[in-house]
């Protein structure tokens, strides 16, 4: 029986979820307050800050000291080229793991969970060698290869977890009606996948974007995405409360905006196999 | 014709044997059912059939041909399933085209005959719709739509009706035995329910723990049981199977009686029983007899006007003609 619900406990409720939901948004929302300030305001106490001047110069300062399109279409590039490349080795591995599991599958899906366990600085002295033997230090296709190898654990469970909820016998009644592996995975699986993999990719676009480990030490000047052009501006001397704001909006909108279109299959994604 | 043949056809996974070494033949145009209990192997031996599992051992040809290496979409059969197993994301139309849409064939080819078969289940209104937004009932009837449009050589139903409630059971099962009068193409059938297998089958396959039981039509099961697992099995309610001295008397171990085959008098008779749970069909009653002589409740079907109050006395006498004797192996005694 569904439980009776007063307009009181409805307001009282919501006023609750509006003062957590801003809580939560909270430093995203001065973030954008003291990046419309002058450096010197945005160093004064709260109150100050609100009544003061604003002011679009740390906007045109930023822009105007570093290229935000280089990095933001660098971040574009290691964000979709990782999380693509992470789609097509991790489909097949999850189908296989899903549809035809052997006695090792969870081991080896759990042994995949476990290198997320370990620090990233761990690894990094070998793989910062690997890639200066390579010569691929700064340059953006070794970020796509790294960051997809990163969340590559994550793109397998999330397709692997999808592809279980789809029923086997679908796939046997398509093996019945004449479909090879190849029609199989064209006309049936990935069609009913398909929710399933763009939730997968949408969160797998936003962990790449957001990484800052492995962008700030792998990159220098040429590759740069936006993260180490936040990081550019966080010095721990002189002021620059504006600036670093103002570059942190600048990078952090591209994907709330993607996220604000896209949270109906994000929440589907994250909650996938939770709730039926 | 001997269409498909099963031979010396094993089945393990793993340690476990879940069929053992077993022949059947299955001649073109029958209508086969499978039947046991849950676990006795039936749903295997079809998917075996199908080619959705390998066999350990053995052989199965198919018109002939050795069929045991083929995969399922070379040997011609079209297979409906329980869960219907209908592609979700596909309308009705091109659910039913699928199977065509496979072999290559040309779209307006394709287009005929998904119309013809649609007509022909009374489908036609529902083409443009999504699997999601129909009925079990219908949803079945595309997955058989499915299944005709290939003219397979046979079709194979796994325990097609058994999501379905019980009116529209009914009525599925007379379309499926209807449509295979239709098209004359041989139908092996998978369920647990006695009841279906006695209506619709040419041939019944009985099995019991990957075993062939017996294979006959329906009424040479339900007359000559070859053991008391089938006599058990067949017919509803069930055999009235008696062991110890009574059946001793006929010189047999066991001995089966079926519940019509039972007089029941208030006055005189042959077993004394008190009357327990009376089932009222209207055509017939089912009274639960409990007889002390043998500690054992016994099934009569008596016409449906009886009426005996819970309690009360009875005789029962069984029609001699129609006795049942089985060994102590279980099986039957001519």
């Amino acid at each position: 029986m569904a439980r009776a619900v007063t307009p009181r406990r409805k307001a009282i409720n919501t006023i609750i979820a509006w003062l957590v939901g801003l809580l939560i948004f909270f430093p995203i929302l001065w973030i954008v307050v003291l990046s419309l300030k002058t450096e010197g305001d945005a160093i004064k106490t709260p109150l100050e800050v609100l009544t003061s001047v604003w002011t679009l110069e740390s906007y045109a300062v930023v822009q105007d000291r570093s290229d935000y399109f280089k990095h933001f279409s660098n971040s574009v590039i290691i964000a979709l080229g990782s999380t693509l490349l992470g789609i097509v080795v991790a489909v097949p591995a999850a189908w296989s793991m899903a549809f035809v599991p052997s006695r090792r599958t969870r081991g080896i899906l759990m042994w995949m969970l476990s290198t997320k366990m370990l620090p990233a600085v761990g690894v990094l002295y070998p793989i910062y060698l690997l890639f200066i033997e390579l010569g691929i230090l700064d340059s953006r296709i070794g970020l796509v290869v790294v960051l997809m190898l990163i969340n590559l654990p994550i793109i397998v469970w999330m397709l692997y977890t999808y592809f279980k909820e789809i029923p086997g016998e679908i796939l046997e009644a398509a093996r019945m009606d004449g479909a090879n592996l190849k029609a199989e995975l064209i006309y049936v699986l990935t069609p009913m996948a398909i929710p399933g993999i763009a939730s997968t990719i949408l969160l797998n676009v936003i962990l790449a974007w957001n990484e800052a480990f492995w962008t700030l030490n792998l990159t220098a000047a040429k590759a740069a995405p936006l993260t180490a052009f936040i990081a550019s501006y966080s010095s721990p001397e002189g002021l620059f409360y504006a600036k670093l704001s103002a570059a942190s909006v600048m990078a952090i909108t591209p994907i709330l905006i993607m996220g604000w279109f896209s949270q109906k299959q994000l929440v589907r994604g994250l909650t996938f196999g939770a709730v039926k | 014709m001997k269409q498909i043949q099963l031979k010396k056809v094993s089945k393990n996974f793993g340690a476990t044997e879940v069929i053992p070494p077993l022949d059947l033949d299955i001649e073109d145009g029958e209508f086969v059912v499978f039947v046991g209990p849950s676990g006795c192997g039936k749903s295997t031996l079809l998917r075996l059939i199908a080619g959705l599992e390998d066999v350990t051992s053995g052989q199965i040809l198919i018109n002939g041909k050795d069929a045991t290496e083929m995969p399922p979409a070379s040997r011609g059969l079209a297979m409906v399933f329980q869960s219907y197993a209908l592609y979700p994301h596909m309308s009705v139309r091109k659910n039913i085209a699928f199977p065509l849409r496979m072999i290559g064939m040309p779209k307006d080819e394709q287009a005929k005959r998904v119309d013809e078969a649609a007509k022909v289940l009374n489908l036609t209104e529902y083409l443009d719709r999504r699997p999601g937004q129909l009925s079990g009932g219908q949803r079945q009837r595309v997955a058989i739509g499915r299944a005709i449009v290939r003219e397979p050589t046979a079709f194979l139903f796994d325990e097609p009706l058994s999501n379905l409630d019980a009116a529209l059971r009914v009525g599925m099962r007379l379309e499926i035995s209807e449509l295979h009068k239709r098209l004359d193409t041989t139908m092996i059938y998978v369920t647990h329910d006695q009841v279906e297998a006695m209506t619709m089958a040419d041939k019944i396959v009985v099995l019991q723990s990957g075993v062939i039981e017996q294979v006959g039509t329906p009424l040479d099961l339900y007359h000559n049981p070859r053991n008391t697992f089938v006599a058990g099995f067949i017919g509803s309610p069930k055999m009235n199977l008696l062991t110890g001295k009574e059946a001793e008397k006929h010189g047999a171990h066991t001995i089966g009686i079926r519940p019509e085959h039972l007089t029941i008098s208030t006055k005189k008779g042959g077993w004394e029983g008190t009357v327990g749970v009376s089932e009222h069909l209207g055509s017939d009653t089912f009274i639960h007899v409990e007889c002390k002589a043998f500690d054992e409740t016994l099934t009569v079907r008596a016409s449906g006007e009886m009426d005996l109050s819970y309690g009360s006395k009875v005789y029962l006498t069984p029609d001699a003609s129609n006795l049942h004797k089985f060994d102590e192996n279980g099986m039957r005694m001519s």
